[in-house]
């Protein structure tokens, strides 16, 4: 044995050679995972660095005197008196008074510092309560967006901060007095867009959200379920079948945007729908998500065991009875986990509700299928597009509230297939 | 009535209509004795009452819904003084949006026209009325047809047979949905693509390689014809698919081949969805961290080594695009290298292979064809991937293969033509289409190829 | 050695006498102790010496304390009813249960009296010593030339195109299949008919000339006729190589092997020479398995 024997001491000088390149090749596989699990963690800490100081406001607190004579006003229940009134003085009398050595001629200065939607905050508190006429009241306002800027990224070298040095050295002493305060944002959670980022909240896009998911779901599950069914327990085996089945492969491949072009073709232009509304988001979103739902919903009834059918089918129940009463039940939970999944995907897109007009600048919340309305995804790219720092800032904490949704879904889906899916 | 509130409205009925349908089989079974003298249960009878009331119901609430928007418009376009009827669509829908603006009270009727503020008016009443004969009918007919089924309630009816097939109908249109949305799309693109090959040659479109659409807006203005070649925006468009592969097709390789040869249950564990969290993120979220952070990130390297990048450059959003890619190549990949036998494996490492040799000259060419059609069904979402390019990439239609320059896609096009104001009828906007359709084709022609050749190699194994 | 060969024998002789009735239908469990084999389980040249090996997977024994020398240079059957762990036991030797997370191993298992599962031991060096045939043909989805050339090729045995030629020819003769193949070396393996491709699967193990073949039922998968053919080839191999082979066959191990080891349920009963084994069984379970009354 010889030969044997050299053969094996070849094997063993060539073993170092080898391990070392098998080693190379395990290395590159850490790294790729490496690459893949830190672009996901910079991706987070990028987005939540960004954003989580869109969660904070910056509010004044102040005393104002609200005098009727510098508002021109003296009955606040007459809606022509309040409509031409002067907010505006008293908020910088307030302001003036707060800073030691400002004086009348900073006015300008001051009045810098100040939200311009202070002053209809102010109106309208007075509306409501008209004894407050002639009082001095301790009352707290949001900062203007400047202000609110510097106090939240004065080191931070990727703002830039727009107040001069005197009204820095103002705002640090109005910190440092607890008169400039910051607090939870509760008006990002309370309102919808704005032209002022510090009033800018995502309510409206919430909601839009929300209203376009139901039109989406209601339409896709029972659509999807019904196709799923018919597709693995009806439907012939013929050419049509066939034909259907690569349809529908191909449509959970087809660019998200030419669904876009189909609902802008076929729903706005030829059904002559409304732009910017949440049934035809709706609408186009669920032909977007169906084969999702069809294609996991076979699945799931594939994964059925046959034994089940034969039992029922063996007492005499039809073939409708044995999908109802049986395969369905039993295929439930995969079907909405893939649901769920598909729902997620829809939450998340963006490009076709471009198409059909949801980009549009949408202050109200909206309050019906048919009213004009944006969507979560197309917020934060209406704010990420603005060229003014406040924006981004809410934007990137847009995404956290979107990616906060995104993740609970899953998890549900995760957390229901682990549950729910029986093992066969 | 509300169309939400008379859907509802429809589906009480349908549950009246089977409370009905059950209650009569019932009463009709007594006096022979039961109802095991129907010939199906009663459940059936009243399900069967439900669908009759409910399906024409929700036919005619759909068709409705569907056509009154139109034909409301034509109504009003047509009623209007002969002067004022416009001569084109597209200046006919400008005139509509106003009418509509006037109607909702969003322009008030004194800035405007009599006769237009007489449209709005007349645009109102039309969609009361248009609200109130739907109401009308879609509760007649769900009252009528629920009624004659009811009515011809008989013991010896099969009920089951009738409602087991209606239901089948009904999934059989379910699933042929998937051909008419594919029927929807074809037509949707192809008609306004015909439309702008009338207006611009097909062979400038192809071969033509200056992109710039601003058409003027009066035709004596200058460069009033706009330029609709597609080639820089086929090139800019793979230009960044090209990079979105090169960042995702290894790493989403080497990490599939790792997870399912090397790692341990725990690491497979945990990776495993995290990688798939990077799929389950919006493609909104991954166009803003390529503008707002990757892109200025590598204008400032190039800018410290000295060489120029632009603030939009193609690298920036192919490179996160890849990043977004990663998890569908490596889960593609998984499955398509555990669909390669155990015995394959066995039979390379009872030789002496390393688990590497084993991957590289066994499992890896055998894996192959799937994994190619993979990488082209990656290659046709890359192509189509639409909101990072529209935040990241630029609109300036440059031919380069630079990848530290601007370059424009196809779907940064369509979406920047066919959002914010538009005409439905200038080539403007039918050049939208006519990307779409380009996109479409070769999309669906990427992804039947893959399909094939991913089936191809299932079978190969099964 | 000598002292536990003694032992283990005196103690083997008893449990037949001592054990209650066997009934006819179910062969009672009761009948085989733990580590006791009865014939003839060592050997005086040892290739492999095996003491005490015991393998779970996950929480189940699959085998209980075996204890088995196999010759240099002769063929060795394993038999037994299937689920017996012959298999199990077949590939610790060259440790291809270790791609099986949950599956350990414990005792002695020596290779020319070095441990096999030594954690300093290489795995792809043992391998190469110790090759192995599977149950399915499992060429590789390449030419028939690259499958015989892939071991050589990975193990750089041949430094010229004209070795690795060389090593392929030689491999495919003594496979037997070197004539109905050298026309198309360059065909894909996978278009080959079962008992070719098997016959392949042979050649690629003893391309990179092992001391051992490891063979885990050859044949199961093959008609009569490659069946033949592939027994034809183990009894030429034999004469260079140690062959162990399972098999489901009993005319199989009898016509092939030179020793017998019968399984059951994860104790190794008997080993014997093959002749003995067919002819006279020494215990009662191997009759019944060789007489067919279970199987």
């Amino acid at each position: 044995m010889t030969d044997q024997r050299s053969q094996a001491e070849i094997v063993r000088q060539s073993l170092k050679r080898r391990y070392r390149k098998e080693r190379r090749f395990r290395a590159y596989g850490i790294m790729a995972i490496a690459i893949a699990l830190g672009a996901l963690i910079i991706l987070f800490t990028d987005i939540i660095g960004k954003g989580y100081t869109g969660f904070v406001k910056t509010t004044i607190t102040m005393d104002v005197q609200l005098d009727g004579g510098m508002m021109y006003l003296d009955d606040p229940t007459d809606e022509r008196q309040i409509k031409m009134a002067d907010f505006v003085e008293p908020l910088v009398q307030a302001l003036i008074k707060e800073i030691p050595g400002a004086t009348e001629e900073d006015r300008k200065q001051v009045r810098e510092l100040i939200n311009p939607y202070a002053s209809v905050t102010l109106r309208d508190a007075l509306k409501n309560n008209p004894e407050w006429l002639n009082t001095t009241r301790t009352l707290t306002f949001l900062t203007h967006t400047d202000v609110d800027v510097y106090v939240k990224h004065a080191g931070d070298g990727a703002y830039s901060i727009k107040l001069n040095e005197q009204q820095r050295a103002w705002v640090d002493d109005l910190l440092e007095r607890n008169v400039v305060d910051t607090s939870f944002n509760n008006v990002f959670f309370s309102g919808g867009d704005s032209r002022d980022p510090s009033k800018a909240g995502i309510v409206g896009a919430i909601v839009g959200s929300l209203l376009t998911m139901f039109v989406t779901l209601i339409l896709s599950f029972p659509i999807g379920v019904a196709a799923a069914i018919y597709l693995e327990e009806f439907a012939p085996q013929n050419r049509f079948t066939d034909f259907i089945e690569v349809n529908i492969n191909n449509l959970a491949a087809v660019p998200s945007i030419i669904f876009g072009l189909l609902g802008l073709a076929v729903f706005i232009n030829l059904f002559g729908m409304p732009r910017s509304v949440p049934v035809v988001g709706g609408l186009v979103l669920s032909l977007m998500t169906l084969p999702t739902i069809i294609i996991s919903g076979r699945a799931a009834i594939k994964s059925v065991p046959p034994s089940i059918r034969e039992a029922a089918e063996g007492i005499g129940a039809s073939k409708m009875q044995v999908v109802l009463h049986h395969v369905l039940p039993l295929a439930m939970p995969g079907m909405l986990t893939g649901s769920i999944i598909g729902m997620a995907q829809a939450l998340g897109e963006t490009a076709p509700l471009l198409l059909i007009g949801m980009v549009a600048f949408i202050v109200d919340v909206p309050d019906g299928f048919f009213d004009s309305a944006t969507v979560l995804p197309v917020q934060v790219f209406l704010w990420a597009g603005s060229p003014e720092l406040a924006f981004i800032e809410r934007a990137s904490a847009a995404i956290m509230v979107l990616l906060t949704f995104l993740i609970s879904m899953n998890a549900l889906a995760i957390w229901m297939r682990k549950r729910l899916e029986r093992r066969w | 009535m509300q169309p939400a509130n008379l859907l509802l409205l429809t589906l009480v009925m349908a549950i009246v209509a089977y409370g009905l349908g059950y209650a009569r089989s019932r009463s009709l079974a007594m006096p022979m004795g039961g109802i095991r003298h129907l010939k199906s249960l009663p459940f059936y009878y009243g399900a069967r009452a439900a669908l009759w009331s409910g399906i024409p119901a929700l036919l005619v609430l759909a068709c409705w819904m569907a056509f009154q928007g139109k034909v409301i418009q034509l109504i009003v376009i047509g009623g209007l003084p002969e002067g004022l009827i416009p001569p084109t669509d597209g200046e006919a829908s400008l005139l509509l949006s106003k009418i509509s603006n006037v109607a909702s009270g969003a322009l008030p009727s004194g800035f405007v026209e009599a006769p237009i503020a007489e449209a709005a008016e007349r645009l109102k009443a039309l969609r009361s009325q248009s609200q109130f004969l739907m109401s009308a009918l879609v509760i007649s007919v769900a009252v009528l047809a629920g009624f004659l089924g009811w009515l011809r309630i008989r013991p010896r009816l099969n009920a089951r047979a009738q409602v087991e097939a209606i239901l089948k109908w009904l999934f059989f249109s379910c699933a042929a949905l998937a051909i008419l949305t594919t029927v929807g799309i074809i037509f949707s693109v192809a008609f306004e693509t015909f439309r702008f090959f009338e207006k611009v040659p097909f062979t400038d479109f192809i071969f033509g390689s200056h992109w710039s659409p601003q058409t003027a807006l009066r035709a004596d203005q200058v460069a009033s014809q706009g330029a609709f070649g597609m080639i820089p925006l086929f090139t800019g468009t793979l230009l960044i698919s090209a990079i979105a592969m090169i960042v995702a097709v290894p790493v989403g390789l080497l990490s599939a081949i790792y997870l399912s040869e090397y790692a341990g249950k725990k690491v497979r564990g945990v990776v495993k969805p995290l990688l798939e969290m990077l799929a389950g993120i919006p493609t909104v979220v991954y166009g803003f961290f390529a503008a707002l952070t990757v892109a200025p990130f590598i204008s400032d390297v190039a800018a410290t080594l000295g060489i120029e990048a632009s603030s939009q450059s193609a690298l920036a959003a192919g490179a996160v695009m890849g990043i977004m890619i990663i998890p569908f190549v490596s889960s593609l990949s998984d499955d398509v290298i555990n669909a390669v036998p155990q015995a394959m494996r066995d039979g390379s490492l009872a030789l002496g292979a390393t688990q590497s040799e084993t991957m590289k000259k066994v499992i890896f060419p055998a894996a192959l064809p799937g994994i190619m059609g993979g990488i082209l069904l990656a290659v046709s979402r890359a192509i189509g991937e639409t909101m990072i390019v529209v935040m990241a990439a630029g609109l300036a239609a440059n031919l380069t293969a630079n990848p530290l320059e601007t370059v424009t896609t196809v779907t940064v096009q369509i979406v920047t033509l066919l959002t914010g104001d538009q005409e439905f009828d200038s080539a403007k906007t039918l050049a939208a289409f006519a990307l779409g359709a380009m996109l479409f084709l070769s999309t669906l022609l990427l992804n039947v190829v893959a399909l094939k050749i991913v089936r191809k190699y299932r079978e190969q194994y099964d | 050695m000598n002292s536990v060969n003694t032992t283990i024998a005196s103690e083997a002789t008893q449990p037949v006498e001592t054990a209650v009735p066997v009934q006819e239908s179910k062969p009672a469990e009761t009948v085989i102790e733990e580590g006791k084999t009865v014939g003839n389980p060592f050997s005086n040249d040892p290739k492999f010496k095996l003491r005490d090996v015991e393998v779970f997977y996950g929480e189940t024994r699959a085998i209980k304390k075996i204890s088995l020398d196999i010759a240099r240079n002769e063929v060795i059957a394993f038999i037994g009813p299937s689920g017996c762990g012959k298999s199990t036991f077949l590939r610790c030797l060259n440790r291809m249960n270790d791609s099986i997370d949950i599956c350990r191993v414990n005792g002695t298992l020596q290779l020319d009296d070095h441990d096999i599962y030594d954690p300093k031991r290489d795995v792809v060096e043992l391998r190469a010593r110790v090759g192995m045939v599977f149950q399915k043909p499992n060429p590789f989805p390449k030419s028939i030339y690259d499958n015989v050339a892939y071991g050589p090729r990975i193990h750089g045995l041949a430094n010229r195109k004209s070795d690795l030629d060389e090593i392929v020819e030689s491999s495919l003769r003594k496979a037997g299949l070197w004539d109905e193949v050298k026309d198309r070396l360059d065909a894909t393996a996978t278009g080959m008919s079962g008992g070719q491709q098997q016959r392949l699967c042979i050649a690629r193990a003893i391309a990179v000339s092992p001391e051992v073949v490891l063979m885990d039922e050859p044949c199961s998968a093959l008609d009569p006729i490659a069946t033949a053919k592939v027994e034809e080839l183990i009894a030429e191999l034999s004469e260079s190589y140690t062959i162990v082979i399972v098999t489901h066959s009993m005319q199989q191990a009898a016509r092939v092997s030179h020793r017998t080891a019968y399984f059951h349920l994860g104790h190794l009963v008997e080993v014997n020479e093959t002749n003995k084994v067919f002819t006279s069984p020494e215990h009662e379970l191997t009759e019944s398995y060789i007489t067919g009354r279970f199987g």
